[in-house]
């Protein structure tokens, strides 16, 4: 992974010592919270329902051992233990208090981690395809791309004041793991006309109160030109997009008012008028960051491991855990598997310290010494040996983190919602609760297949309700939380925004609506179709009159 | 209908009451509460002196309604504030503790 250099080291001390100082000022008096608040916003830091909440970057979901065990330490020393993993790939501290930010910052800064831009009308953190350097079906790892945008994007002096928050998703994969259609602009490395690497251009994809699917604006971007390209559709956004509604200032908004024709005429005419080799990274550069994701030497061992094969055949949880968290690796006889946090009755995307340094551990012995962290919102370990999977399992199942359903109903994506957060109208993690004590049984979930469940607690979409197969949507009606479903959405390559399929439910209606609306499709499916192809083919009729009765 | 002064500590975060000694107390229980729209104005002037002191940030006044004697928030909102704790629990879908 990504070393920092002197200047990098430099740079986040400097950062730090001067946020410290921020927050004396604050303490002090010398500042008023209107005028501290844009300031720790940009350092990460918010003030939530019951705390203050600390946003810490990962960038692109890469962690060393040693970076999740200062997290850990991090979340026992300042904070209640515990850590929630978000749709960014980012972490968050729940109660973090003020007065200890400087040190948290300086403890960040030790393990080369720290807060900036993950708040901010500015370049968030770019993510990633989770299983980038190891899957089995990528063209290209994404990694030192996203590296190159997060050196690029830091503190860049045109962009840091953008009309409103700005994500980028980049996936070098066949399958998109990463949502890049619902990215300001998200990035699919492809193969070109003359053989070589470049990017696909997806702009103006996103959630929030008006979903868009990310439009083409480029079929092919030649490689080394990422950097001046994204310049020109940043500058175009920055002139033109709207800074007097922050409900209409994101990208895909302009991108929609002015047609993706006009505005890819825009960018291009930018983009054909910049002085492209003052901007895009020299050769050189581009080597040296790569050399940091060279991938590890793994020599292929065999496929088939006789105590593996014979433990399958008499644990069928094992099996399931097999079958669903554990992923082909581009080298034989290794495999990425997807550590749970989707324990039924935990809340989705948490992990306790203790957790986080078991998953340190683990990385340390079964997957050369890295970690990662998915959008939705579990941790992995991309490098093992096929014939370590027993005993990595046995370790994960004793602490709660082998539950088999990476992809199935049970992995849900969940924000904080009201339980935490100050812009939510209702409670998420609770349903969310409910519904896998519902769905706890592995049969039925292995009966439903493949299945993306995601919910919000408010219009924002942190929750990714949007692209849910199933989403759930939780909303303020006169005082009482009610739940908004939609259906047919979905995060990957065909990607759409779900449909809301009429009135909503009470809190402790949904589970039940679910168990509807899985009936239906259960009972309509033809084989091998997944949730969406029977939407698709079926329509919203079957699941509006199971759901509501016969209109 | 009656009003209590809620607001952040600023050092920590932590959800806060002003109480009937002025103070600021984590216990909804011990908040003051006005009856009327000008005991309101009168709590929030004592909680924007706490603002510009630098004891509190976010102060609001919130309605409240009061159960055999004792202030309860009215809102989920300000529910969970109250509880100081995520996840209400007396059952998973049920409002009131």
């Amino acid at each position: 992974m990504y070393r920092y250099d002197e200047f990098d080291h430099a740079f986040v001390r400097e950062r730090v010592a001067e946020f410290t100082d921020q927050v004396e000022r604050r303490l002090a008096g010398q500042l008023t919270e209107d005028e501290f608040r844009p300031l720790r916003l940009r350092n990460g830091l918010y003030l939530q329902l019951h705390a203050y909440m600390l946003r810490i970057a990962i960038p692109y979901g890469v962690l060393s051992p040693r970076q999740l065990r200062q997290l850990a330490m991090i979340g026992r020393k300042w904070d209640r233990s515990y850590g929630h993993f978000t749709t960014r790939q980012n972490l968050q501290f729940n109660w973090v208090k003020l007065v200890d930010i400087p040190e948290v910052l300086a403890a960040l800064a030790e393990v080369e981690m720290h807060c900036i831009q993950t708040s901010g009308n500015c370049v968030r953190n770019v993510t990633a395809d989770p299983f980038a350097g190891a899957a089995n079906d990528e063209l290209e790892d994404p990694r030192p791309w996203c590296e190159i945008l997060r050196q690029w994007s830091t503190l860049h002096p045109e962009f840091s004041w953008l009309p409103r928050k700005f994500k980028i998703a980049i996936s070098g994969a066949a399958e998109d793991r990463a949502a890049i259609a619902f990215h300001d602009i998200g990035l699919k490395i492809v193969r070109g006309p003359n053989g070589e690497n470049g990017f696909r251009v997806l702009v103006g994809g996103g959630m929030g109160r008006t979903p868009y699917v990310g439009q083409e604006i480029r079929a092919y971007l030649p490689k080394e030109h990422l950097l001046s390209y994204i310049e020109s559709i940043l500058r175009v956004y920055n002139l033109h997009g709207r800074r007097d509604n922050i409900h209409k200032a994101r990208i895909k908004i302009l991108v929609n008012q002015l047609g993706i024709d006009k505005f890819r005429e825009d960018v291009e005419a930018d983009w054909e008028a910049t002085h492209k080799t003052a901007i895009d990274l020299p050769e050189d550069e581009r080597r040296r960051i790569m050399s940091y994701f060279a991938p590890p030497e793994l020599a292929p061992r065999p496929i088939r491991d006789e105590a593996l094969d014979q433990q399958r055949e008499t644990d069928p949880v094992f099996a399931n855990w097999l079958k669903h968290n554990v992923r082909p690796h581009r080298v034989p006889g290794y495999s990425t598997v997807v550590v749970s946090l989707k324990e039924p009755g935990r809340t989705p995307g948490d992990a306790s310290s203790d957790a986080m340094d078991l998953v340190a551990d683990l990385a340390e012995r079964f997957s050369r010494s890295e970690a990662r962290v998915n959008y939705t919102q579990n941790l992995m370990l991309p490098h093992v040996a096929t014939s370590d999977m027993g005993a990595l399992y046995d370790i994960l199942k004793a602490n709660g983190l082998a539950t088999g359903n990476y992809d199935l109903l049970g992995d849900m994506i969940c924000c904080p919602g009201l339980d935490y957060c100050n812009l939510a109208n209702a409670r998420s993690i609770p349903i969310a609760k409910e519904i896998a004590k519902r769905f706890e049984d592995p049969k039925r979930q292995e009966l439903i297949g493949s299945l993306r469940l995601n919910m919000s607690g408010c219009i924002n979409a942190c929750g990714h309700h949007h692209s849910g197969n199933i989403g759930i949507l939780g909303v303020d009606k006169k005082g009482t939380e009610l739940y908004q479903i939609s259906l047919g959405g979905n995060p990957k390559d065909d990607a759409a925004i779900g449909t809301i399929i009429g009135p909503g439910f009470r809190a402790e209606a949904v589970p039940q609506a679910i168990d509807t609306i899985l009936d239906t499709y259960l009972a309509k499916r033809v084989d091998g179709e997944t949730f969406v192809d029977t939407w698709r083919r079926v329509g919203a009729q079957p699941f509006k009159e199971a759901l509501y009765g016969a209109a | 209908m009656p009003n209590v002064i809620t607001a952040n500590r600023l050092t920590d975060g932590i959800v806060v009451y002003l109480a009937a000694d002025g103070r600021w107390t984590e216990d909804i229980g011990r908040a003051r509460f006005a009856e009327t729209e000008d005991e309101t104005n009168a709590l929030e002037q004592i909680g924007d002196k706490a603002v510009k002191d630098r004891i509190v940030v976010a102060m609001y006044p919130m309605p409240v309604e009061l159960r055999d004697g004792a202030v309860d928030a009215l809102s989920v909102r300000e529910r969970i504030r109250a509880a100081h704790r995520t996840t209400l629990t007396k059952d998973w879908y049920d409002v009131p503790l």
